[in-house]
C-alpha cells in the first residue's frame, strides 16, 4: 500500500541539527570566534553591513559564523533582524568632507588639498600567494606618521568652484525610504541611490563593467575614492541640538563624467555618486557608475536600450535577497502546477495525434 | 523568541498590512502596493502570505497551512511552526476547524465559510507580466482597462494548441473590473475563488503587493463564447479515497511507469476514509497516521 | 471631391495647432477641417514637421497650444486633447487607426497574422474566437494575404506583407479616421505600387477619412482629395491637390513640384 510522504517536521529538525554540525566542522580545529571574523575577515563584514543596511560589526560578524561563510545568507540574517529593530529617529546627514580619511585618492589630479592618501589597499600588491599566512606568523606594525589636522576638501568642490562640474543642488525634502514604503516608479535620485548602496555587489560590478564596455558608455574618472569614518550625529529635540551617537566608516566616490551642453549652456563635467557601509571600495565605484548611467533623463541624454540606463530594470534586480529566495523558491514543491500542465500537454498531445492519424478528417 | 511581538510583526507594520488589506478589499482584484517587510524567511518562500497573516491573526484563530493542497509538506511545516512559535495560536490539519488558512497553490476541497479567511502565497502578482515586463505599463494597463492583450494571449493559444494552454495562474476577471492572477492554484480551482463565502486574501511579499476578495465577489476565469474555460483535472478517482471530484497528485509508485492518483488535499483524503471510503489502492478501516 | 459642399459637419478640425521644443518649433498655428469620407495629405521635406503634426493630431504627442476636435459617435464633436487618457485610449483602438512608416512599430512581432488583426476586435470586447478568426481570414483576404499564413508571425513576412497586415489590423474595427505616417516609406517601388492600390480601393469601399503624411507626391496624388504643404512648422499653402500640384502659388510648392527639391 501506499503511504504519503510524512514526517515532514521531523526531516526539517534533523536537517538542522546536521547543518549546525556542518558549520562547526572538524571538532579537533578550534572554533572560530566572532571576534575574530570582525577583525580579520574585515571586508566580508563591510559587505554584510552594507547590503544588510544595518552598520554593526559584530552582528555581521556573527551572521557570516552562523551562515558558513555565505555572504547573501549572512545578509538575509542581518536583513530579517534589522526589519524588527524600532526607528528611534533619522540621523543628519554625514558629512564626508569631515571625514577621517585612511585612504583618499584621486584619478583626475595629481595633488590636490589634502593629498593622495593610498591607505590600506590592495591595489599594488602582487598576487602571489602568502605561503607564510599558512603558519601563524605575527605581522610587524606598520610604519606610522602623525595624521594632517583639519578637513579634507572634495576634489569635484575645486572643479564646482570653476563651473566645471554640474551643482548638485542640496535638497530639502525629507528622502524616501526604501524599507519602509513600497517601491514605486520612476524613482527619484534619493530612492534610486538607496537601493543602490544596499544593492549586490556581483550585479552593480556587472552593469558598471557594461558601461565601460559601451552599453551606455557615460567616461567615468574616479573624480575621487575616499574612506574613512564620520560621525553619526542625530538631533534631539528635547536639547534643541544634536549629538554625536556613533563613528562609522564609509567609502565615497565620486566619478567625473562625460560632459554635457550645448549652445546655449557651456559644457559641463556631470557627476557619479556612490556611498557604502565600511571599506567597500569595488561597490562604492560601481554604484557611482550605474547612478551616473541611469541620469541619462535628467541630464538630456538618449535611452540606449542598455540595462545599466534601464532604471526598472536596475531597481528590480539589484537586491539580493528578493533575487535570491525566488531563484531558490523553485525548488520547493510545485507538484501541483505541475501536474496542470502535465495533464495539459498529455491531452494536447493525444489530440494532436488522434489529427494525424485521421488527415483527411481534419479538415 | 520573546523579544518580538505577537506574530512577530511589529504593530506599526501590522497596521500598515492592514491598511492595505483594507484597501484591498474595497477595490476587488487590485492589486495594493505595501512596504513588504524582510521577514526572517527568502522572498518566494511566502513572505507575502505569511505578512498577511501576521496582520490577520488574533490569539483565539486556529491556523492551517497548506502547501500543493497538504499539510505536511516541509513548507507549509516551517511556517505553520513559524506561527506557532512566534504567536502561540493552535494549529489544525482540518480545513473545518481552521479559521484562517494560508495556502499555497491549492484552495481546499471542503467548502470555506463566512468564519475563515484564506491567505494565498502569490509569487507573480501581475497576470499582464509575461505579456509586458515593465510595472509602469501595467499599472497603465490595469488603469485603462486595456486588456485586449491578454485575450490576445488566449487567442494565440487557441490558435496553436486547439485550446488555452494555460493550466494554473489561469488568469480571471473581478466584478468586471480587473484582471488578476489567482497565483498558482490549478485552473480545477478557479470555479471556488467565484462566490466564496470566505474572504481570501492574497500577499506577494517580494513584489510588495496586496490583493484581495471578499466574501461572494464574482470572479470570471478569462475564456472564449466558443471556448469556455474548463476546470480540468486528471482523469481518475482519488486511488486512497475513490473520490471522482477533487484535485488529484500524480504519484510514480515502481521502475515500471506504475503510477497512482492520490488527493492533493491531504486532510480532505483523510477524512473521506476515515468516514469509510476506500479507492482502487487504499485499504479499508485503515486509520492515516 | 466629395462633401466639397460643406453642407456636413466637418469630422475632424483643427485650431491653432502649436508644438515647440524649447525654442523650436514643431509646428505652428496649423489649421483645417477634415469632412467625411475626405482624404488628406501634408506634404513636407524631412524637418517641416508634418510628422510632428500628425503625432499632435493622433494624440501621441501633447501640443502647446490649439484644439483637435473630433465628431464623437456618442458625444458629438469634442476637443481630444482635454479628454480623459481611458476616453483617447477607447478612441484611440475604435474610431481611430494609426499605421506606422515601419510595420514593426505597428505590429505585435511575436504574435501570429489572426492575432495582430483581432487585437482590436478583443480589446473592445469580442470574445467568439470563431468569429474573430472568421474577421482576421476576411481581412487578411482584403489585403492579400493568403488565408494559410493566419497562423504564421509577421517576423516571417516580406516588408510589403506587414505593411498590409499592419493596414487590417488598423481597419478591422472600421474606425472613422485613419492617420498614415509615410505608409509607403520603406518598400521597393513596385511594391509601393501594390499597397496604393490597395490602399486607395479601401479608403473608397469603406468611406475612410484619412490624414496621409508623405514627401511622395505620388501618393497624395492618388490618395489624397485635399492637400496642405508645410515649410519649417508652418502651412503655406492648401486646396484641392490637382490646384496644388497643377497650379502651385507659393514658392516652395513650386519647387516641390517641379522635383528641384529633393525631399
Amino acid at each position: 500500500m501506499y503511504v504519503a510522504v510524512k514526517g515532514g517536521e521531523r526531516a526539517i529538525e534533523n536537517a538542522h541539527a546536521w547543518l549546525a554540525e556542518e558549520r562547526r566542522g572538524d571538532r579537533a580545529v578550534p572554533e572560530l570566534t566572532v571576534a575574530q571574523i570582525r577583525e580579520q575577515m574585515a571586508l566580508a563584514v563591510n559587505r554584510v553591513m552594507a547590503e544588510g543596511s544595518l552598520y554593526d560589526p559584530d552582528l555581521a560578524a556573527l551572521a557570516i559564523k552562523q551562515a558558513r561563510g555565505d555572504l547573501i545568507e549572512a545578509i538575509f540574517l542581518i536583513r530579517a533582524y534589522r526589519t524588527t529593530l524600532p526607528r528611534l529617529g533619522a540621523s543628519r546627514p554625514v558629512d564626508t568632507a569631515a571625514m577621517a580619511c585612511i585612504r583618499r585618492i584621486s584619478a583626475t589630479f595629481k595633488d590636490a588639498p589634502g593629498g593622495q592618501v593610498l591607505g590600506p589597499t590592495f591595489d599594488y600588491t602582487h598576487r602571489l600567494l602568502d605561503f607564510a599566512l599558512m603558519a601563524e606568523c605575527d605581522v610587524p606594525p606598520a610604519p606610522e606618521a602623525s595624521a594632517t589636522p583639519g578637513p579634507v576638501p572634495h576634489i569635484t568642490g575645486f572643479l564646482n568652484r570653476d563651473g566645471l562640474i554640474q551643482t548638485e543642488a542640496a535638497g530639502e525634502a525629507t528622502p524616501p525610504d526604501l524599507t519602509r514604503e513600497p517601491l514605486e516608479l520612476p524613482a527619484s535620485r534619493p530612492l534610486r541611490l538607496q537601493a543602490l548602496a544596499r544593492g549586490d555587489e556581483g550585479f552593480l560590478l556587472g552593469l558598471a563593467y557594461s558601461t565601460q564596455r559601451g552599453y551606455a558608455r557615460n567616461h567615468a574618472f574616479v573624480g575621487e575614492l575616499r574612506i574613512g569614518t564620520v560621525a553619526v550625529e542625530v538631533d534631539i529635540p528635547e536639547l534643541g541640538f544634536a549629538i554625536e551617537v556613533a563613528e562609522i566608516e564609509l567609502t565615497e566616490c565620486e566619478t567625473v563624467n562625460q560632459f554635457a551642453g550645448s549652445k546655449t549652456e557651456p559644457p559641463q563635467f556631470t557627476r557619479g555618486y556612490g556611498l557604502v557601509f565600511g571599506q567597500t571600495e569595488r561597490k562604492a565605484i560601481s554604484m557611482a557608475l550605474v547612478d551616473r548611467a541611469l541620469r541619462w533623463r535628467e541630464l538630456g541624454e538618449d535611452f540606449l536600450g542598455a540595462a545599466a540606463q534601464d532604471e526598472e530594470f536596475v531597481l528590480s534586480h539589484a537586491d539580493n535577497i528578493q533575487a535570491t529566495g525566488f531563484l531558490e523558491h523553485i525548488k520547493l514543491p510545485h507538484y501541483v502546477d505541475f501536474q496542470s500542465e502535465l495533464e495539459l500537454v498529455r491531452r494536447i498531445r493525444a489530440e494532436a495525434e488522434l489529427a494525424q492519424a485521421q488527415p483527411e478528417a481534419a479538415e | 523568541m520573546n523579544d518580538y511581538t505577537f506574530a512577530y510583526l511589529d504593530e506599526q507594520t501590522k497596521r500598515m498590512i492592514r491598511r492595505a488589506i483594507l484597501k484591498g478589499v474595497a477595490i476587488p482584484g487590485y492589486q495594493v502596493p505595501f512596504a513588504s517587510r524582510e521577514m526572517p524567511m527568502p522572498y518566494g518562500w511566502g513572505t507575502g502570505g505569511v505578512q498577511v497573516t501576521a496582520a490577520c491573526l488574533t490569539p483565539e484563530d486556529v491556523l492551517k497551512v497548506i502547501d500543493q493542497g497538504a499539510d505536511d509538506t516541509t513548507n507549509a511545516v516551517s511556517i505553520r511552526k513559524f506561527f506557532q512559535r512566534t504567536a502561540g495560536v493552535a494549529v489544525t490539519e482540518a480545513t473545518v476547524e481552521a479559521s484562517l488558512i494560508q495556502t499555497r497553490h491549492r484552495i481546499p476541497e471542503a467548502p470555506l465559510t463566512e468564519a475563515q479567511i484564506l491567505v494565498y502565497q502569490v509569487p507573480i502578482p501581475e497576470p499582464l507580466r509575461f505579456l509586458e515586463p515593465r510595472e509602469v505599463e501595467t499599472r497603465r494597463m490595469h488603469a485603462l482597462e486595456d486588456y485586449g492583450l491578454m485575450h490576445v494571449k488566449l487567442y494565440e493559444d487557441i490558435a496553436r494548441h486547439g485550446e488555452i494552454a494555460t493550466a494554473y495562474a489561469y488568469p480571471v476577471k473581478v466584478e468586471g473590473r480587473y484582471v488578476m492572477d489567482p497565483s498558482p492554484i490549478p485552473k480545477f480551482d478557479n470555479p471556488k475563488l467565484s462566490d466564496s463565502p470566505a474572504l481570501q486574501l492574497f500577499g506577494a511579499g517580494r513584489e510588495q503587493r496586496i490583493y484581495a476578495l471578499p466574501p461572494y465577489t464574482r470572479v470570471v476565469s478569462l475564456d472564449f463564447d466558443d471556448h469556455p474555460f474548463v476546470a480540468s483535472k486528471a482523469d481518475h478517482a482519488c486511488d486512497l479515497c475513490g473520490a471522482g471530484d477533487t484535485y488529484l497528485d500524480e504519484v510514480i509508485i515502481d521502475d515500471a511507469g506504475g503510477r497512482m492518483f492520490v488527493c492533493s488535499d491531504t486532510d480532505h483524503c483523510g477524512s473521506r476514509r476515515r468516514a469509510g471510503h476506500v479507492g482502487r489502492l487504499g485499504v479499508p478501516g485503515k486509520e492515516v497516521a | 471631391m466629395m462633401m466639397a459642399t460643406g453642407s456636413a459637419a466637418p469630422l475632424f478640425s483643427v485650431r491653432g495647432l502649436t508644438k515647440r521644443y524649447g525654442a523650436r518649433i514643431g509646428c505652428a498655428d496649423v489649421g483645417f477641417d477634415l469632412f467625411p469620407g475626405e482624404v488628406m495629405g501634408i506634404v513636407g521635406e524631412s524637418g517641416s514637421g508634418k510628422s510632428t503634426l500628425l503625432n499632435c493630431l493622433a494624440g501621441h504627442l501633447v501640443p502647446d497650444a490649439g484644439k483637435v476636435i473630433f465628431d464623437t459617435r456618442t458625444d458629438g464633436p469634442r476637443d481630444t486633447l482635454t479628454m480623459s487618457e481611458p476616453e483617447r485610449r477607447m478612441l484611440a483602438r475604435t474610431d481611430w487607426a494609426f499605421v506606422h512608416q515601419n510595420p514593426r512599430d505597428g505590429l505585435r512581432m511575436g504574435v501570429s497574422a489572426g492575432g495582430n488583426v483581432g487585437e482590436r476586435l478583443m480589446a473592445v470586447g469580442a470574445r467568439n474566437y470563431g468569429a474573430i478568426r472568421a474577421t482576421a481570414l476576411d481581412w487578411l483576404g482584403r489585403v492579400e494575404i493568403a488565408a494559410d499564413r493566419i497562423d504564421d508571425r509577421p517576423s516571417g513576412f516580406s516588408g510589403g506583407m506587414q505593411q498590409r497586415l499592419q493596414i487590417a489590423r488598423n481597419l478591422v474595427t472600421g474606425p472613422r479616421l485613419v492617420f498614415m505616417d509615410e505608409p509607403t516609406g520603406g518598400l521597393d517601388v513596385s511594391v509601393q505600387a501594390r499597397l496604393l492600390d490597395l490602399l486607395r480601393g479601401l479608403v473608397r469601399e469603406m468611406g475612410l477619412s484619412a490624414i496621409i503624411v508623405t514627401h511622395d507626391l505620388a501618393v497624395v496624388r492618388l490618395l489624397a482629395d485635399r492637400l496642405m504643404v508645410m515649410k519649417g512648422g508652418h502651412v503655406v499653402e492648401q486646396g484641392l491637390t490637382d490646384q496644388v500640384l497643377d497650379d502651385p502659388q507659393h514658392a516652395y510648392t513650386q519647387l516641390l513640384v517641379s522635383s528641384v527639391l529633393q525631399v
